[in-house]
């Protein structure tokens, strides 16, 4: 199978691999797949509490090209949107910038599932504590 | 001398023409074209012959009494077709029953499967951990409708190579057909259709540094006679079991490259295990939680096969394909999105199938090329674990078993 420049691409030069702790203050961690699948994403997004908007994101996968390079694109877009925003990245988007083809589409899914899973685990931990949040500015 | 790259190490997948068996070929396509089956002139006569001196040729590798016990195919999977088919067809009034293993090679799976959409019966007898299969376990699943065992001489993935004696006396005993998938065995290690009690022996060409399009199917004619019907009709070549005009050239490049491995054997067998020995030890002794997938003794002398712990197979690959020709039984390598069902039989972790990563020796394979590809595979490795969720867990000490992951 050829593999797009841009998968090539990320995959050489993955942006944004490592971790953050898990209890830092605005990070999100989001953990998807399973091994027996072959395919396992942790996506951590560290947000700034202040402005709600994501200051860095981390990413490390076990899977093929296309799904290394699938978080590491979402890593990517992810930094500098506000949590909102992130929640509108969609997997065909991500398709549709590395030219996945057909058997490759589950890469782009778990990714969003993963972007997702970071999300709503900020939120449950520290939605609490943003500024502008309407529950704690009361 | 410089290192040429890409380097192929995916023998198990085909392997270059020897140019001494190209040689012996050329003339056949031009000068002495004709049809072996031509009676009444010279053109073929001599095409007859040639076709004649390479059924020998192949005999003599793999042990047969009559070279005419030799019928030629167009390659291993039309060889496994024919003896599959053939028998259950021929032998459909005395029972409709199968044995075989679950690590076959995908023809004999996928014939096997026709076969039972069709009203046959298959069993498939599960290997052990080290891809043997244990003769007694196929003993057990043997009833009185059980017309043919059907059990591969060597894997394609992880090389074990079976107690192939052992099943053939099982079937002499019972009087039971006995077919082997003797594909990646035949040239590489002895293989004795006598000795070992086989039947029908199906074998490729392009394993052993012949041409691609040719295989032959041994079929015994004494002790037992063994009958098959055709699968494909027309002019009755090959003693009516596959009609159609033999291709001479392959068929002369098979039968001269059958010749050479014979002659080369022990030597080539010494020399292929001595690299594989060296690319096996450079990569375990820097690598952790790597394991060996197949028979340590008990295997190909061309064939390792490993798994690394917490990267997945095509990861490896890709970062290797640029220079190295390897294959994975990922499952991100084929369109299934399975992992290898050979390496899932072995009953080792589903994550460990997407992990193995296959290398195969060939007859100009060289140690430069061999500490090469350690040396890289070790670096690829590495540096996917450093990106790799699971290997982070792992080295936090968490047990993967006991996350409950979120599957998809």
């Amino acid at each position: 199978m050829a593999y797009s420049d841009k998968v090539v691409d990320h995959y050489n030069n993955p942006r944004n691999v490592g971790s953050f702790g898990k209890d830092t203050p605005g990070v999100g961690t989001g953990l998807v797949g399973a091994p027996e699948c072959g395919d396992v994403m942790k996506l951590q997004i560290k947000v700034n509490l202040e402005t709600g908007v994501i200051e860095d994101a981390k990413f490390k996968t076990f899977g093929c090209g296309s799904a290394i390079a699938s978080s590491s694109l979402a890593t990517e877009w992810l930094k500098g949107r506000t949590v909102d925003d992130a929640a509108k990245i969609k997997n065909t988007d991500i398709v549709n910038e590395l030219k996945l083809p057909p058997v490759k589409i589950h890469c782009s899914v778990l990714a969003e599932d993963a972007i997702k899973a970071a999300l709503a685990d900020y939120k449950e931990k520290w939605s609490q504590a943003e500024a502008g949040a309407d529950t704690s500015a009361s | 001398m410089a290192l040429k790259l890409p380097i192929f190490m995916d023998s198990q997948s085909t392997t270059p023409v020897d140019p001494r068996a190209l040689d012996a070929m050329l003339p056949y396509f031009t000068e002495k074209f004709g049809h072996p089956a031509s009676r009444n002139h010279p053109f073929g006569w001599e095409a007859e012959a040639a076709v004649d001196r390479a059924r020998g040729e192949i005999a003599a590798l793999i042990g047969a009494r009559d070279p005419k016990e030799l019928v030629f195919t167009s390659g291993g999977t039309e060889a496994i077709n024919l003896a599959l088919k053939g028998v259950a067809e021929m032998y459909r009034e005395k029972g409709n029953h199968i044995v075989t293993t679950a690590i076959e090679q995908r023809a004999g799976l996928d014939v096997c499967k026709r076969l039972e959409r069709q009203g046959f019966e298959v069993t498939y007898v599960a290997v052990g951990a080290d891809g043997l299969v244990d003769p007694e376990a196929i003993r057990a699943a043997l009833t009185d409708k059980t017309i043919l065992i059907s059990v591969m001489l060597a894997n394609n993935e992880i090389g074990t190579i079976q107690d192939t004696a052992s099943l053939g006396k099982l079937a002499k005993e019972k009087g039971i057909v006995f077919h082997t998938d003797a594909t990646q065995a035949v040239g590489k290690v002895p293989v004795d259709v006598e000795a070992m009690g086989i039947d029908l022996l199906s074998c490729t060409s392009h394993m052993l540094y012949g041409p691609k399009g040719v295989g032959a199917l041994y079929v015994r004619r004494k002790g037992p006679r063994v009958r098959l019907a055709p699968m494909i009709d027309g002019g009755g070549h090959e003693r009516g079991m596959r009609s159609g005009t033999v291709p001479v050239p392959l068929a002369v490049g098979f039968g001269r490259a059958a010749a050479l491995a014979h002659e080369g054997m022990g030597e080539e067998a010494k020399r292929m295990a001595a690299l594989r020995d060296r690319l096996q030890d450079a990569i375990l002794s820097k690598v952790d939680e790597a394991y060996l997938n197949g028979h340590p003794e008990r295997r190909l002398p061309h064939n390792l096969n490993i798994s690394f712990a917490y990267v997945e197979g095509e990861s490896v690959l890709m970062g290797l394909n640029k220079e190295v020709a390897l294959s994975s039984g990922s499952a991100c390598t084929s369109a299934t999105l399975e992992p290898s069902y050979v390496i899932s039989a072995l009953g080792v972790d589903t994550e460990l199938a997407h992990s193995s990563i296959r290398f195969g020796l060939h007859r100009f394979s060289t140690e430069e090329e061999v500490d090469f590809v350690a040396r890289r595979t070790v670096e690829v490795v590495t540096r996917l674990r450093e990106m790799s969720p699971l290997y982070e867990l792992a080295k936090e000490g968490v047990d993967l078993k006991t996350i409950k992951w979120k599957a998809e």
